[in-house]
């Protein structure tokens, strides 16, 4: 049985020893996987340069394996170069949406990722942290500890209630990715250690009840475009957290909560396309046709 | 856990249950047999065998059995590269679900040398998996750590023996297990160990008397 982990002790650790929450996490990981501060960024940094592919990958506008969708990543891209576009979002979420739009294609496609948490929800982590990296000024290293950030509040979500679709509904993949990139975002930005968990909180909160429809069982529809748009909520999260603003209830509270409101949802919304929009209409006569093709 | 669980596997889409686990199975299952596997018919299950081809999980699954790890480029193509080969595979649709993890694949191989082996496995999500059935053996193995596995004859000093030569050889065991049948019957045993068991163990142990079979099984994190 695992330990089950608390943001609140790493927010305490990091605070008492003066650290940003990201220095904690490169510290405190480093010293359970036993090897360097350096070493661990190196690996982390081997991961950001596999998600920095496959944002490149996924615009080159591949359909996917089920061809339920494909070339979405690659409109937007080619979109935002027209100058009649009108940008409504701005550079940093159009940079968010377009680069979680993308992993997930890529990722759809069967292209190289990485899974984080999830294959499914692989977009939003790094969607988030590269639509930072231009106007954070951010260097190699300050992304290889925004992924440490991601990962410690992953690890405690893993403790406290699960990061599969299949156990929790889609708020387990692609709302704890939203809440660990948040957590990143707010570090990344320079808040401090409580911001960094108020930001997870924040973003989890928006995500509850999320249910896991993929249509005909495919990591597709309505998965890629909802990474972009979870990539979205965690930076509207860490927005209000750099503001100040503090999450009423903590994150291990909405963790828990997360873990409660998964088991409350019944089977048919946890990853067995038996209901949400999987059993739409739509969905059902495509599955259907598709099932005859096979 | 560690971080690389939660960001990680560096993998080949589009799920870490269907695809990269079922690439985890069929490298154990690969190693279980012992050589180059030429045929290979597999049974799915469950969310295996509703969504397989949609995951890739077809194709996963013979990438393992090719010796290809989670993250290799050329899975999408392992079902030609297998034909290439000579690896005849079959996939098989299990009418029931009842009793059997909604990811569950059994493999049924046979080598160039004249192995024949069966495996069972299933995908537990996040890439990882447990082969929880070998030649009929109720077992537990996950590939995290390197392993020794043995078939041989339930009587007593057998397992003392094999662990004595892994602790000649300055191997540590991390953690053993045995599984049989019946008593007195045949047994399988696997050890898990902290360091890799070179290759010339497997032979000292083979030919110890009761042994049936020695495999040594690498990590496939």
């Amino acid at each position: 049985m695992e330990k089950i982990l608390s943001l609140q002790d790493f927010v305490q650790a990091a605070a008492a020893q003066g650290l940003s929450f990201g220095a904690y996490a490169l510290k405190s990981q480093a010293a359970e996987l036993e090897i360097s501060e350096d070493a661990l960024v190196g690996k982390l940094s081997e991961c950001a340069e596999v998600m920095r592919e496959a944002a490149r990958a996924g615009l080159r506008g591949e359909s996917t394996r089920g061809g339920l969708a494909g070339g979405d990543a690659r409109k937007i891209f080619l979109a935002r170069a027209q100058e009649s576009y009108i940008n409504i979002t701005g550079e940093i979420i159009s940079d968010a949406i377009q680069i979680a739009l993308s992993i997930g294609e890529a990722n759809a496609s069967m292209g190289k990722i990485v899974a984080a948490p999830t294959a499914g929800a692989s977009g939003i982590i790094p969607g988030v942290l590269f639509a930072l990296e231009k106007p954070l000024g951010l260097d190699g290293v300050a992304i290889g500890k925004g992924l440490a950030v991601a990962g410690v509040i992953g690890l405690v979500i893993a403790s406290r209630a699960s990061l599969s679709g299949a156990v929790g509904g889609c708020q387990a993949e692609c709302g704890s990715a939203a809440a660990m990139a948040a957590g990143a975002a707010a570090d990344l930005a320079g808040g401090g250690p409580d911001m960094v968990a108020g930001a997870s909180a924040i973003a989890l909160k928006s995500m509850l009840g999320l249910v896991c429809d993929p249509v005909a069982g495919l990591v597709e529809v309505p998965c890629i475009k909802r990474n972009a748009a979870a990539a979205v909520g965690a930076l509207a999260a860490a927005q209000m957290a750099l503001a100040g603003i503090k999450s009423f209830i903590p994150a291990d509270e909405v963790f828990d909560a997360m873990k409660s409101v998964g088991a409350s949802l019944p089977p048919s919304l946890k990853e067995t396309s038996a209901g949400g929009v999987a059993a739409a209409p739509t969905a059902l006569a495509w599955a259907k046709a598709r099932l005859r093709a096979d | 856990m560690n971080l690389f669980d939660i960001i990680g596997p560096i993998m080949i889409g589009p799920s870490s249950s269907h695809t990269a686990g079922a690439v985890r199975l069929g490298l154990l299952a690969r190693q279980i047999l012992g050589e180059e596997p030429v045929k290979a018919a597999i049974d799915l299950y469950g969310s295996f065998a509703r969504t397989y081809k949609g995951h890739g999980t077809d194709a996963a699954l013979l990438a393992g059995l090719l010796g290809w790890r989670p993250d290799d480029g050329r899975i999408p193509r392992a079902l030609d590269e297998a034909g290439k080969v000579g690896l005849a595979y079959s996939f098989n649709f299990a009418q029931t679900d009842e009793f059997v993890h909604p990811n569950t694949a059994f493999f049924h191989l046979a080598g160039a040398g004249g192995h024949f082996c069966r495996v069972g496995g299933v995908s537990l999500g996040g890439g990882r998996i447990s082969v929880n059935n070998i030649d009929g053996f109720p077992v537990e193995l996950s590939g995290e750590l390197d392993a020794l596995l043995t078939l041989h004859e339930d009587r007593a000093g057998i397992v003392s023996a094999v662990s004595g030569i892994l602790a000649e050889m300055r191997i540590n065991i991390a953690g053993m297990r045995v599984f049989r049948r019946q008593k007195g019957g045949l047994a399988a045993m696997i050890i898990e160990t902290d360091q890799p068991a070179e290759k010339r163990v497997a032979p000292i142990i083979a030919a110890m008397p009761g042994i049936k079979f020695v495999r040594l099984i690498g990590s496939i994190l």
